[in-house]
């Protein structure tokens, strides 16, 4: 018969050993990332054009494809994200309909997302003409985040505690006054995380983006959204794979800026979601 | 007015709140809008089984097994690689691990998903390769093992958060009632806990291969993108997804090439598709 403390003691050695491989490489890459492409950081790497078929200069213009693609892509996923969040905390019934509403959500989801750059590249570009264009991106992307601002939204609604609505409801204000100002006003801060959090993850998404909006290079900034853009995902790929002889310290800088983008909406998020529950008063 | 002004409103909730199947099926037959065109020239029985993929050749062999292969082996070694290490992970972060570690730990899973992942195929170019390339012998790294790796890091986050709920939701007596009989701590995890857990670590392992088929950038960087039958894990291969994406940009608006790659998609949406109402089912059950 075999040591049952024993045969515990080698299981949960190697159950620690599992999470060391994951957490162990994962704050390497952080780390090699940060070291190797610090040196390539200054004010004309974030604010010059790519020169020299892209092997000098700076990544202004992709920075800046970046902030334009998400802005967009949350102009549209944010309104029709929270008013779906609102059906389906407040109005929806438990029936067979809301079954398949949560199960289009799950799907939406899981949809890989070079699937998503297909449908953009049928839909917005060839169908509806937009061309590739900052506009067809970001609405690519924006249905691509829209799952991640209903799930948020939706928890952070539903956390409002219930009494909450009867004591509005029982003050005579309709359903949607309480909506308006008792839920939703209590729900912003759950709502901001999700979103934000969303963002994050539009930023660094490079897949929906090749065929609906980027551009391999550009010596100009896009003057309207039906012109096309730089983006940072792609331009990492872009040096990374298509373009021979790049300086490393270019290719590591690049992912330096992408990956300090992401994470600092992360870190947002996450302040945003610790200070509110320091003052969350249920 | 005021209520003709909420009846505006909440017809507009509504909307808003069906706009996902919306969505789903406005995906759906886009896809199908084009991509079914290619079966026009093509049996769909050779279009799936075909062994050739040369798209721009005169007339294009539009053959998409050695694509399907490529998918399934990459998909299969990041599985075999993810499922226990993500599962062990989820167990000590439920279980064992204590309340500061546990906070260290989510927050490393978390630092991982959001990593994009056009930045981890950078990563891999520049380190997994090498090593890859080095251990084997190989002329190159660009394999299907270097991809598979990867993939397996990249399936953990979604399958240790999962995997982890499950585990929480299981109610504590079951615990209690294991300890009360003198089973040690690891004895409940792995006759209690566990069993009862099934059926949510499915889901999370699916939904963490659901995320690997998917997976396009990291993936086209680091397999090498030959679309041949891999013979071996350490060939280069070509994934369903890295084929749309690096062929999608020379295809002519209209061409056959153009209408296979939709169809490839339409296979991709199917595959996911499949993957998430089984998970979801799964979960489901649970509850």
């Amino acid at each position: 018969m075999r040591n049952p403390h024993r045969t515990q003691k080698i299981a949960f050695f190697f159950l620690f050993l599992a999470n060391l491989l994951i957490v162990v490489p994962v704050g390497l890459i952080v780390v090699i990332i940060i070291q190797k492409g610090l040196p390539a950081i200054n004010w004309e790497f974030l604010s010059d054009i790519p020169r020299q078929g892209m092997r000098a200069g700076g990544i202004f213009p992709a920075i800046v494809g970046t902030v334009y693609l998400v802005s967009g892509a949350i102009i549209f996923a944010l309104p029709i994200g929270l008013l779906s969040a609102i059906y389906l905390s407040e109005y929806a019934k438990d029936n067979f309909l809301t079954r398949i509403i949560k199960l289009a959500i799950v799907n939406l989801a899981g949809v890989p997302s070079v699937v998503y750059g297909l449908f953009g590249l049928a839909l917005f570009v060839v169908f509806l003409k937009f061309g590739a264009s900052i506009l067809s991106g970001s609405l690519t992307l924006g249905i691509m985040i829209l799952p991640v601002i209903i799930t948020a939204s939706r928890e952070a609604l539903e956390s409002v505690p219930y009494s909450f609505r009867e004591v509005s409801l029982s003050l005579g204000a309709s359903k949607w006054q309480t909506i308006r100002y008792i839920v939703l006003s209590n729900a912003i801060p759950g709502i901001l995380t999700g979103t934000i959090l969303g963002l994050g993850r539009v930023a660094g998404e490079t897949a929906p983006i090749l065929f609906t909006v980027a551009a391999f290079y550009l010596p100009q900034l896009p003057k309207s959204i039906f012109d096309q853009a730089m983006a940072l995902p792609y331009h990492l790929y872009v040096i990374s794979t298509q373009v021979p002889n790049v300086d490393e310290k270019i290719r590591y800088g690049t992912a330096l800026v992408l990956l300090t983008l992401v994470l600092f909406m992360n870190l947002v998020a996450i302040i945003i979601r610790y200070r509110f529950r320091k003052k969350k008063k249920w | 007015m005021r209520k003709f002004k909420e009846f505006i409103i909440e017809r507009l909730i509504f909307a808003c709140g069906i706009a996902s199947i919306f969505f789903v099926i406005l995906i759906f037959l886009f896809l199908l809008k084009e991509g079914l065109a290619v079966f026009k020239t093509i049996i769909p029985f050779n279009f799936l089984f075909g062994k050739n993929w040369y798209p721009i050749s005169e007339p294009p062999q539009l053959g998409i097994l050695p694509l399907i292969l490529g998918s399934l082996l990459v998909t299969l070694g990041a599985a075999i690689i993810s499922i226990p290490i993500g599962v062990a992970c989820a167990i000590y972060i439920a279980e064992i691990a204590p309340l500061k570690l546990k906070e260290i730990l989510k927050a490393g899973i978390e630092l991982l998903a959001a990593i994009p992942s056009v930045v981890l195929g950078f990563i891999g170019m520049v380190t997994l390769l090498p090593w890859v390339k080095n251990i084997f012998n190989l002329p190159t790294g660009l394999t299907a093992l270097s991809g598979s790796i990867m993939l397996a890091f990249m399936a953990m986050p979604t399958m240790v958060s999962i995997a982890e709920d499950a585990l929480y939701s299981v109610p504590k007596t079951y615990k209690e009632g294991a300890f009360a009989l003198g089973a040690t701590h690891w004895q409940t995890i792995w006759r209690v806990l566990l069993p009862a857990a099934s059926s949510g670590i499915l889901a999370a392992v699916m939904l963490g291969i659901g995320r690997v088929i998917g997976e396009t950038m990291a993936v086209m960087m680091i397999t090498g993108n030959a679309a041949v039958i891999p013979h071996s894990i350490l060939a280069p291969v070509r994934t369903l997804t890295a084929t749309i994406a690096a062929e999608m940009g020379e295809a002519v608006v209209g061409s056959e090439h153009y209408f296979a790659l939709f169809a490839i998609g339409i296979v991709l949406f199917i595959i996911s598709f499949v993957i998430n109402v089984t998970a979801d089912l799964c979960l489901h059950k649970r509850q």
